[in-house]
């Protein structure tokens, strides 16, 4: 008996609509939020996570009109995030019914609120998000306000950091493989996993089974994010787990 | 059917509320006694920290009229620190008296260096059968997070084991109060078929 590995399903949510793009560009419309939220829950997904990609205030309001309809439907853990700045964004997320944020920029900004939100609501719901850019072998670069911003901060430095200061989890992007369907960053997910004492959700690239099976295994994560693979149809998160499960990988079945 | 839901100011009590909608009874949030008192089945849910919850209990008369609730043979499940304010007593905040109803104590999951809190999907092996898991087989993934353990005195009073570090009571059951380490209102279709097997003793007084 052991802890299983996830499969997550992600919504990038613009205006409450779920939108995809390539490398944090080029979003095109993947569908109904709630529809879509359910089908992955129906299908055995073991998390949802939900991304803010909107800026205004109003799209806020939207976010969290709509994080609510989904979590009065689906009943597994739920993590939700985009723009979250402060204790008070975090805790509004949490009362529309997550059961985690993420945190991004503006832990980058001031790594403090990690320790704030941590102490007011448990190191288990606080999540770090890290967008990570290669800038050279064994070496990628944090950018911040989606994937646009250079930090000069680095990846792996900045995880650990990070959960020294009340990270329970941390989220990472690899903003290369974002969106291409060519397999995730092996490199980058096992410098993090093998450096920090909190799970690592590796994030950007699966195309294919194989890909998953290898973050899970060679790139040592906890659990893996899905967006493209599963939005537009190719497959299942039930068909992605049946392969793990064969592969001997520990995973909740559905 | 109505269930009261327990609420003693201490953790989100609302995903516990949608799920038992979605079961189709309706919950109705107990903060006082009386309110607990005029309902035939109950879930006491909660997270944090033990003595916390205890405090937060009794500063609302609420352990009182669980206490009554219970010893009335009326259904109640504990969830997550629900479950643990169950046993006789815990330490997290300090050794604390709990609702004494099933012999033993809460303590830190010895987890051999394993992450704490213990947060994730991990499996539960049954023991024996109960009107909870009925239908659910032994083995099934539930969704935890937490840190704490109890250990009750009667093994005969643990339903469902869980290893992480060591083995723990994942379910416990005495009479008909039930306790649960794992959140079911977050563990899919399974963790849905038992609240509703829990829910379904509502209708049926011993």
């Amino acid at each position: 008996m052991t802890l299983a590995r996830r499969l997550i399903p992600c919504l990038d949510i613009r205006e409450g609509r779920v939108v995809k793009g390539v490398g944090f560009r080029a979003l095109v419309d993947a569908g109904d939020a709630v529809r879509l939220a359910a089908a992955y829950d129906a299908q055995g997904a073991d998390e949802l996570a939900f991304l803010d990609i909107t800026a205004s205030t109003e799209g806020r309001r939207t976010f969290t009109d709509l994080l609510q309809r989904v979590a009065e439907q689906v009943f597994i853990p739920v993590t939700a995030g985009g723009g979250v700045g402060s204790v008070e964004d975090a805790g509004r997320l949490l009362r529309a019914g997550a059961d985690k944020v993420t945190v991004n920029t503006a832990a980058v900004d001031r790594p403090e609120l990690l320790a704030e939100a941590s102490l007011a609501y448990g190191a288990q719901c606080i999540v770090l998000a890290i967008d990570a850019a290669r800038r050279e072998p064994g070496r990628w670069e944090v950018f911040t306000h989606g994937g646009t911003r250079p930090r000069g901060l680095d990846a792996v430095e900045w995880a650990v950091k990070a959960a020294s200061l009340g990270a329970g989890e941390i989220l990472l992007t690899s903003i290369d493989a974002d969106g291409r369907q060519a397999g995730y960053d092996l490199g980058l997910t096992r410098a993090v996993a093998e450096s920090v004492p909190v799970p690592v959700i590796a994030s950007g690239g699966a195309g294919s089974a194989q890909h998953i099976l290898k973050v899970l295994t060679e790139g040592k994560a906890d659990a893996a994010l899905l967006a493209s693979l599963l939005h537009f149809g190719r497959t299942t998160v039930r068909e992605l787990k049946s392969v793990l499960a064969a592969a001997g990988v520990p995973i909740r079945a559905c | 059917m109505k269930v009261a839901v327990i609420d003693y100011g201490r953790g989100n009590i609302h995903s516990v509320c949608k799920a038992v909608t979605q079961l189709g009874a309706e919950p109705v949030i107990a903060a006082e006694p009386t309110a607990v008192s005029g309902q035939g089945i109950a879930i006491l849910p909660g997270t944090g920290a033990f003595s916390d919850a205890m405090t937060g209990l009794a500063a609302r008369g609420l352990d009182t009229a669980v206490r009554g609730f219970a010893a009335q043979g009326k259904p109640l499940l504990g969830i997550c620190l629900g479950m643990q304010a169950l046993m006789t007593q815990g330490d997290e905040g300090g050794t604390r008296a709990g609702l004494g109803w099933i012999p033993g104590t809460t303590r830190l999951l010895r987890a051999g260096g394993r992450k704490l809190p213990h947060t994730g999907w991990n499996s539960v092996e049954f023991l024996r059968g109960s009107d909870l898991t009925a239908g659910i087989p032994s083995q099934t993934y539930f969704y935890f997070a937490h840190s704490y353990a109890v250990v009750p005195e009667d093994g005969f009073d643990v339903i469902g084991l869980t290893c992480y570090g060591e083995r723990f009571a994942a379910m416990i059951g005495r009479g008909r109060i039930w306790g649960v380490q794992f959140h079911p209102e977050k563990s899919g279709r399974q963790g849905l078929r038992l609240l509703a097997n829990f829910l379904s003793l509502g209708g049926d007084p011993r």
